[in-house]
């Protein structure tokens, strides 16, 4: 009875999602292993084929950000598919990315001399099926423009990643918004050193889903996720035995 | 009317080409060195060099010893077949059939051709005077045959030789002018068979047995009794097409029309051909005798006349027709061998690598060159030179990066490190705090140092001792002083990145 339940109401739940405009997005197909950021979001999938807006609201959080971008992109990317990174104040250093597992050389990098050609660029760029992800920086996006955006991924079903240094204003159409900050390094046993990056991820927004808050950690070439953030289930079959 | 024949000779190409970039080399003796057979060798020297005792095939010990000022230049591998193969084009104004005669010489199919010149003697000196002017020593000598010809220009002095004559002619000279093979040569001289009119009448059995048949094929070709065949240069056709109006063109929707009309046309061709575009140039004259012109450049070879046609339409908004354009000409200055379609059907990245082309393209066409590149790793620990740039359709060769384990690297690094004030409590220490942009920064935990010396060969300065440093709220710094602690001197620490 229960299970017809749950099927129940997992279905009317789809449609509550399609009566709220949400279409399923036609890019996904394998889940990245993301652990529970996939959860936040509707269908329980990480929504590629859209538009990311990462907000980095400190000149340090760039490359916090930039960091988990490019852990992303390692989860994101398919094989031997370019990607393309559009800057025009760009302090990316490529030996750096390595760490994060992606092939360094199959990034295209663009760097732009105005900061105003970017969005163009961007437009250009996320028609352009071949590409899987574009990471851009953009400064200033204003509600057409990113609406714009929205219209070309939803044909192509490239995903866009769009760095936000410092924005004045955040009125943009695009399916989450993230906020990455950096936390003290995960170190095993108090030794001495920095220790592995660690950072403090926020989706502040995300249409139809959960936003949240998790503590992430890059190590051994993959995202390591806190245990706390899933610790309900572990806990029933101990009342149950009890 | 017979054929004639002018074998050109060049005494001195590769010098004569080195002395026409530096006019100084005229009055000085000049060779040429190569290496055979681990020895250096003379491949070629100068008229003055052969004033002074010089001679091809000395080796360059021998050379120095005699002409202490002697200037060497090493040899350059294929600029001999360049330079012939220029020369070859530009007396195309002679004759419309040159011939390249390798490995130093210009063959032409004279035949009436002369009498444009007043006659074969003036022609011959036409010849002459031409390349002299532009540099080169050359002797011209004209015959009935190839053969004749050739031998008049090296080894005779009298380089007319009557139609008909080539047999006369050629009795006089050394066995060296038959074209033969060192060996060949060698065993006549041995046998004293000297000059060819010596053993031109001797049984051809007799010929034949000693010295093979060779001998036989280049005496019947000298005197005219074989055909020997010219392989002629042909000049490329500038890949352009053009596009005359009976009405100036004003609007950008007629231009439109016409690139649509000169893409169709050459693209057909390019395709015919198997060529691609790689930059092309339209240029437009207007009315009023002003010549405008747009440039499109493309990042693969591109027959595809959409995708040409959207290049060029980014940029028609910088002509300014005025009273209008009357003719078109849309020329392809750069091509390269298009990839062939066949891969497609068993390749599927092929389509993929047209599309995401086009849009770089189209990007740099906007925007401007060079924007869009990948890196690849250097082999360099100075951490500015440790990756180089590369075009995005480049081979790379190098693919591995080094896994920075143990020396990580910031993802963001400052182009220029940036200077900081920092509270060190030991010399050789990580710094407790340090001030950057007016904010103080408290240092809880360091790593470090990573010393990273300065590349000598390449530039000269301090070391670096980098340190990476988290303040109090989790950022990751990567700072580094310059040069040793020293207690008299004040150290400058810098902070050259930000860990992610």
């Amino acid at each position: 009875m229960s299970a017809f339940n749950a099927e129940h109401i997992a279905a009317l739940r789809q449609e509550l999602l399609r009566w709220q405009g949400y279409r399923p997005l036609t890019g996904a197909c394998a889940e990245p292993a993301l652990g529970p950021l996939n959860s936040a979001f509707p269908n329980g999938i990480f929504a590629t084929g859209a538009v990311h807006e990462f907000i980095a609201a400190r000149a340090e959080d760039m490359a916090a950000t930039s960091g988990f971008i490019t852990g992303l992109l390692h989860t994101l990317l398919k094989k031997d598919n370019p990607s393309l990174w559009i800057s025009a104040a760009r302090n990316i250093y490529p030996p750096a990315l390595a760490a994060f597992g992606i092939p360094v050389h199959q990034m295209l990098f663009a760097d732009l001399r105005r900061e105003k050609d970017v969005l163009w660029t961007l437009e250009e760029a996320l028609k352009c099926t071949p590409l899987n992800v574009v990471v851009a920086e953009v400064r200033q996006l204003d509600f057409t423009s990113s609406r714009r955006l929205q219209l070309a991924v939803e044909t192509s079903g490239v995903t866009a990643l769009i760095i936000r240094p410092q924005p004045r204003v955040l009125d943009s159409t695009s399916i989450a918004r993230w906020q990455i900050r950096s936390l003290p390094g995960s170190i095993d046993d108090d030794l001495p050193g920095v220790g592995f990056p660690r950072w403090k991820v926020e989706l502040l927004r995300v249409r139809n889903g959960k936003p949240g808050s998790w503590e992430i950690t890059w190590r051994d070439g993959q995202f390591a996720f806190k245990e706390e953030t899933v610790p309900a289930k572990k806990i029933i079959p101990m009342r149950k035995t009890g | 009317m017979s054929t004639r024949y002018v074998a050109v000779w060049l005494c001195y190409p590769q010098t004569d080409w080195y002395t026409r970039r530096n006019a100084e080399r005229a009055n000085r003796p000049v060779v040429i060195q190569c290496v055979e057979r681990n020895r250096r060798i003379i491949g070629e020297v100068n008229y003055k060099g052969e004033a002074a005792g010089l001679q091809k095939g000395m080796t360059i010990t021998d050379a120095r010893a005699l002409v202490p000022e002697l200037e060497i230049i090493e040899e350059e591998n294929g600029l001999l077949e360049k330079i012939i193969q220029a020369l070859g084009f530009a007396c195309i104004r002679f004759t419309p059939v040159v011939a390249m005669n390798q490995p130093d010489g210009l063959l032409f199919d004279a035949s009436g051709c002369a009498h444009l010149w007043g006659g074969e003697q003036p022609y011959l000196e036409a010849i002459e005077k031409c390349l002299r002017r532009w540099g080169y020593a050359a002797r011209a000598a004209m015959a009935d045959t190839i053969g004749a010809a050739w031998a008049a220009a090296r080894y005779a002095d009298e380089k007319w030789i009557a139609p008909g004559e080539q047999l006369k002619a050629m009795q006089s000279l050394p066995p060296q002018a038959l074209r033969l093979e060192e060996t060949v040569i060698a065993k006549l001289l041995q046998l004293g068979l000297q000059p060819i009119g010596r053993f031109m009448g001797m049984p051809r059995r007799a010929l034949q047995r000693r010295f093979g048949s060779t001998l036989l094929e280049r005496l019947d070709q000298a005197l005219g009794f074989a055909i020997e065949h010219l392989e002629p240069l042909v000049p490329p056709v500038p890949y352009a097409e053009r596009l005359p109006c009976l009405d100036p063109i004003v609007s950008a929707t007629g231009i439109e029309i016409a690139i649509e009309q000169l893409l169709d046309s050459l693209c057909k061709r390019l395709a015919k051909e198997g060529k691609g575009v790689r930059e092309a140039v339209l240029k437009c004259f207007r009315v009023d005798g002003h010549v405008q012109q747009i440039q499109i450049n493309t990042t693969r070879p591109s027959i595809q006349p959409v995708h040409l046609q959207k290049l060029l339409a980014l940029k028609i908004n910088t002509l300014q027709p005025d009273l209008g354009f009357e003719l078109f000409i849309l020329e392809a200055t750069r091509v390269d061998d298009a990839e062939p379609e066949q891969q497609r059907i068993w390749d599927g990245g092929s389509s993929d690598k047209a599309v995401l082309a086009e849009l770089l393209d189209r990007i740099e066409g906007k925007l401007g060159k060079g924007m869009i590149h990948r890196y690849q790793p250097a082999a360099h620990y100075w951490p500015e030179r440790a990756y180089s740039r590369i075009e995005p359709f480049a081979e790379n060769k190098n693919n591995e990066w080094p896994v920075p384990v143990q020396r990580p690297r910031p993802v963001c690094l400052f182009p220029r490190p940036v200077s900081i004030e920092v509270t060190a409590p030991v010399p050789d220490y990580p710094p407790m705090l340090f001030r950057y942009k007016g904010k103080l920064h408290k240092v809880k935990r360091a790593d470090g140092p990573e010393r990273i010396e300065q590349e000598w060969w390449l530039q000269s300065g301090d070391h670096r001792d980098y340190y990476t440093v988290e303040d109090e709220e989790g950022v990751r710094f990567w700072i580094f002083r310059d040069g040793h602690y020293d207690a008299k001197r004040q150290r400058h620490w810098y902070l050259h990145g930000i860990f992610a």
